[in-house]
């Protein structure tokens, strides 16, 4: 006679990803650092976006860098002009990061630098538009870009990366004007995927958005003495 | 390729279950429910099953897939849609904006099922 019997499991496929994002995620807490997780598809601009907030953000912020590119010796040596630690990950031939590379790469913090000093910690993700954002790494916030070359169906195409963005950057502006491409109807399919996130069109060129940028990434800092990014946000709210 | 680390995360789950059986069984099928509004490919996940499951315990075992349509909640409009993954997300009557995700996000493992071994001399590799 055969007779099978049950098993329940009832567990998520992520769900070891998922602790190891938890446990990376209060390591950053213990240590006061908000964490940002950066993300598109080759070549939108995360690393010159990086690039520019070091410039505009490294004197009032004490910022280090996880850098998950596959090509990651060139965008580490590219930011490392910066002064700020670049921590590469070799992500091998991986199409995204995940929990454990980036617990790496927390190691390397703990141990050669002073993490309780800092304030932000930025990881520029594997360029991919599918999974990184399936892949928790211990992030408060996910920031995905998309340029303006890669066309407006990009979201309705790849929703779960949009879906899961905290900030939503259209990239590369400066060059619509040369494309057939609406940026009203990019917001548009965005908006219908994800209604809650900020949506900044930046350009790295002309330096458009890019204020709006700083400030947004500064109001999601958690300073635990100091109030900065909330006196920010006062600021403009009395303005308007 | 991420199925590849999904695949990874699913074995070990099993094993864990395996091991912690006195009397070690014959896993016959896993059940697994897999939502369209995430990054898995089903076919994927059966080949990365399969090439990775070559010579173990888990080898022959069949892996049983339920597609979870995405499945969304209009609140103005207080019914649930179903978006058009590729086209369309909005709500279809009013246009409301994608808001609740009620089904359509699962990655689970949901059960096995598994047969007795009643044969003591059977022995168990891995
Ligand atoms: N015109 C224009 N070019 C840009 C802009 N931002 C980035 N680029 C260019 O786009 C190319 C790719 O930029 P990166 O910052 O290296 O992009 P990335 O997302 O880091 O790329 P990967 O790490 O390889 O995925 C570079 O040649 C940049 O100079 C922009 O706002 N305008
Ligand atoms: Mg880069
Ligand atoms: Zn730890
Ligand atoms: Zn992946
Ligand atoms: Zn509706």
């Amino acid at each position: 006679m055969h007779q099978t019997f049950d098993a329940a499991i009832e567990l998520n496929l992520l769900h070891a990803n998922q602790e190891g994002a938890d446990h990376n995620r209060q390591h950053f807490d213990k240590w006061g650092i908000t964490c940002l997780n950066i993300m598109s598809s080759p070549g939108a601009g995360k690393t010159v976006l990086l690039e520019q907030t070091l410039k505009a953000l490294k004197a009032k912020l004490n910022i280090a860098v996880i850098e998950g590119d596959m090509t990651t010796q060139l965008d580490a040596d590219r930011l490392r002009k910066y002064n700020v630690p670049v921590i590469p990950i070799n992500t091998g031939r991986s199409c995204h990061l995940d929990s454990k590379m980036v617990a790496g790469g927390i190691h390397i913090l703990e141990h050669q630098y002073q993490p309780q000093n800092l304030d932000l910690v930025l990881v520029e993700n594997v360029g991919n538009l599918v999974c990184p954002a399936e892949f928790e790494v211990g992030e408060h916030g996910k920031v995905a870009l998309l340029s303006v070359t890669e066309g407006e169906d990009k979201p309705l195409k790849y929703p779960v990366m949009f879906r899961e963005a905290d900030c939503l950057l259209i990239t590369k502006t400066d060059l619509a004007p040369y494309l057939d491409i609406d940026l009203d109807r990019i917001t548009f399919n965005i908006k219908q995927i994800n209604p809650q996130v900020t949506i900044i069109p930046l350009s790295a060129k002309t330096g458009e958005g890019l204020e709006t940028w700083l400030d947004w990434v500064q109001s999601v800092i958690c300073i635990p003495s100091g109030t900065k990014a909330k006196h920010k946000e006062q600021q403009k709210e009395t303005k308007i | 390729m991420h199925e590849i680390d999904m695949t990874k995360a699913l074995i070990l789950t099993v094993k864990d279950w395996y091991e912690s059986q006195p009397e070690k069984p014959k896993i016959e099928k896993i059940h697994l429910t897999v939502g369209q509004f995430t990054c898995v490919e089903p076919l994927g996940l059966q080949f990365a099953f399969e090439a990775q499951t070559r010579n173990t315990f888990l080898a022959g075992v069949e892996l049983v897939i339920k597609d979870v349509p995405l499945i969304a909640f209009c609140h103005s409009c207080q019914q649930e849609y179903k978006p058009e993954i590729g086209l369309q997300y909005s709500c279809p009557d009013c246009k409301s904006p994608m808001n609740d995700i009620r089904y359509g996000r699962e990655l689970k493992i949901d059960r096995l099922e598994y047969s007795a071994i009643n044969n003591q001399h059977l022995s168990i590799s891995n």
